[in-house]
């Protein structure tokens, strides 16, 4: 395979980060707050890298979509291996409402703009949680797809991907061109050494808005209310079995 | 919006001051576009004055790479080192792989190509999670690296840099067992001998000789001259007669080595000279001062790596039913450290812009390394205390940052030295 990996790589709040709820209810604090590539994306990105240095791949571009910070993340993705970047600048109300669909719509478009062989995206993002991207780029651009990728291996013309799944793991073969997403074991992010950061910066980043592609991120989902997760309760000790079940009788559970 | 800035640091450039030209042998620094901060508008507001807290974007990036890169390959091994007193050489390797000994070497040279500030920064987040560590990073980027960049003849550069930047560690040889402040005094001979010299004596207080591969020795080729005898000499680890002894059982920067090397006839070839005969001291002299402010980095990271580790404890622990952070005696010590820690960082950033602005900073130095060690001295002492008990014993890393910041008082120039260094200058503003 000599063709272009596009990897898609998110800002995030950093998974270290204490996060608080808006007072209004509207979403989280994202000002002034530690931000960073998503761990599962930098996983893509190490594999979209070591791909290119077993010299499966010739090419590869990271993308992100965001305001104007989105670039920090490319570039460390640059400093990570990537070859070039492409910032698809999405900003203000439009970047809060910016969910897969959109995102998926964006990739598709790209990943047949760029004459892409593949599109490694991370599983799911640590901030929505939400594991669909990846599948419905690949069901947009009707590609197969390998999710929760937990080894990766070209076999002639085709990928084998074993993939990580609630009764264990499960090895398939798919055709070229495909999607894939990262999962936890895939492999270990590599860091950015010193030199490579400098290296970085003198690769280049596209920089084009999602009308450029003809993609239309209107949003059809509306965010009704955010709040925390209750407080977590004191239990109850109880001494027999007898009290157990009485305790719960009580409680209207049994 | 980098322009204002840029135009800001050459017009200082060509303030730059006739006698201090020969300390800072190397003089401005904004030759190659990698010195000039490649600042975003967003980051300075468009404002032609930015905080000191301000860093390019290349900066940041190394200083959180950096980060990343300690707390996982460094921090579990930190304890270990210290009490076997001996650096793993799986962490000195990867801080070869990581670039970060050879930060500002050229890459022609296998070096990251980078700028003083961005070695400052690496120096302040290694020291965060281990000082004897960021010791090591700082003596060879701040002294070995820049001597042979700067003094290095073409063929010298060629032989020793590209192994500097990717698998040597250097070593630094001034003082000697009658020669510590007073480095001048120094009684290492080194005796002309038709194409080569032979060097007699022995230093003391050698940082990195256990893992060194190459020896910047100070010796004097002609004691009738004073220090102006005082020549540096490039001398391969392996060179016969040169022992490199057991090293000192130390209070702190344990992992550190610390040996006395004794010179028995040891022969340098002519081409070995780093720079000029007999302008050793001068060199010594310059490279300190720059030295001093990597100091004064590994002093601000150790506070601060102290402080990061106590806080957190101080939120948690709980007597008379309330934090032991909410008691207003507690508050206001752990406030006061805080904003000497603050200080000393400002003071050691500033100090870093004005050398690599190419303006005077030999004061701004002292005073940065003076006073970091101190606030590194007051931060170390307080955490013990505000950690109660757990603070005392080895289980919690504390105790290791108290025995560590002494040095910082004592190396690379002492307290009185410093402040005698200052009063000098200050002495001569008032001269008109």
């Amino acid at each position: 395979m000599t063709g272009r990996v596009l990897v898609g790589v998110k800002r995030v709040i950093d998974y270290a980060v204490k996060i608080r709820v808006k007072p209004d209810q509207s979403g989280v604090v994202t000002d002034g707050v530690k931000h960073s590539m998503n761990p599962f994306c930098e996983i893509a990105v190490e594999e979209a890298v070591k791909m290119k240095e077993k010299k499966l791949i010739k090419e590869v571009v990271a993308v992100s979509c965001g305001p104007q910070q989105a670039q920090e993340t490319i570039r460390t993705a640059l400093a990570m291996g990537a070859d070039r970047g492409i910032h698809v600048e999405v900003t203000g109300k439009d970047y809060e409402n910016l969910g897969p669909l959109q995102v998926a719509k964006i990739f598709a478009a790209l990943a047949k703009k760029e004459e892409a062989q593949l599109v490694i995206l991370g599983k799911q993002a640590i901030d929505d949680d939400c594991n669909q991207t990846g599948q419905m780029t690949a069901a947009l651009l009707d590609w197969p797809q390998g999710t929760f990728a937990s080894e990766v291996t070209m076999e002639g013309d085709k990928l084998k991907v074993v993939r990580e799944i609630d009764g264990g793991l499960e090895t398939i073969k798919i055709n070229i061109p495909a999607v894939l997403t990262a999962d936890l074991r895939l492999n270990t992010p590599r860091y950015a050494t010193l030199p490579n950061i400098m290296k970085a910066k003198k690769k280049k980043i596209a920089n084009m808005k999602p009308a450029d592609l003809s993609v239309d991120i209107v949003s059809r989902l509306e965010v009704l209310k955010v709040e925390e997760p209750p407080q977590r309760e004191a239990g109850m000790k109880v001494e027999t079995v007898e009290d157990l079940v009485a305790k719960l009788k009580e409680g209207g559970t049994i | 919006m980098a322009a204002p800035l840029v135009r800001i640091l050459s017009r200082s450039c060509r303030q730059l001051s006739g006698p201090l030209r020969a300390v800072q042998s190397g003089g401005c620094r904004l030759r190659s576009t990698s010195s000039v901060p490649d600042l975003h508008s967003d980051q300075t507001g468009g404002f032609p004055f930015p905080p000191l807290q301000t860093f390019s974007e290349e900066e940041a990036m190394m200083r959180d790479a950096v980060k990343k890169y300690a707390q996982e390959r460094i921090a579990p091994f930190v304890s270990k080192m210290d009490e076997s007193s001996h650096m793993d050489d799986d962490v000195i390797q990867s801080l070869f792989e990581q670039g970060l000994m050879g930060i500002e070497i050229d890459p022609e040279f296998g070096g990251t190509g980078s700028t003083f500030f961005s070695s400052i920064l690496v120096i302040e987040e290694l020291a965060k999670v281990d000082p004897s560590v960021a010791v090591l990073c700082d003596i060879q980027n701040t002294l070995i690296n820049t001597l042979f960049s700067k003094l290095g003849t073409a063929e010298q550069k060629d032989k020793y840099l590209s192994h500097l930047s990717t698998d040597m560690v250097g070593s630094f040889c001034l003082s000697e067992a009658e020669s510590g402040s007073d480095a001048f005094a120094l009684k290492t001979r080194a005796e002309k001998h038709g194409d080569h010299y032979v060097i007699n004596g022995s230093k003391l207080w050698i940082s990195n000789a256990e893992h060194a591969g190459v020896f910047l020795v100070m010796a004097n080729v002609d004691p009738s001259a004073g220090y102006r005898g005082i020549t540096c000499f490039i001398v391969d680890k392996d060179t016969e007669g040169l022992e490199i002894c057991k090293k000192e059982n130390k209070l702190g920067l344990r992992a550190s080595s610390t040996c006395p090397l004794n010179f028995d006839n040891v022969k340098v070839p002519e081409k070995n000279i780093l720079g000029e005969i007999g302008h050793g001291y001068k060199y010594a002299i310059g490279m300190l001062n720059e030295g001093r402010i990597g100091i004064a980095a590994q002093m601000l990271g150790l506070a601060q790596g102290c402080f990061d580790h106590t806080i957190p404890y101080t939120r948690q622990r709980v007597q008379f039913g309330k934090r032991i952070f909410d008691f207003q005696g507690m508050q206001h010590q752990i406030a006061h450290v805080a904003t000497q820690i603050e200080a000393a960082r400002l003071l050691t950033y500033n100090a870093a812009r004005l050398k690599e602005a190419g303006r005077p900073f030999i004061k701004e130095a002292c005073m940065a390394k003076y006073f970091a060690a101190e606030v590194a001295t007051l931060t170390t002492s307080k955490c013990i205390e505000w950690m109660g008990g757990v603070g005392f014993t080895k289980d919690y890393p504390i105790e290791k940052y108290y025995r560590d910041c002494k040095i910082g008082t004592i190396y690379e120039g002492t307290t009185n030295i410093q402040l005698s260094t200052m009063a000098k200058f200050i002495d001569k503003e008032y001269d008109y």
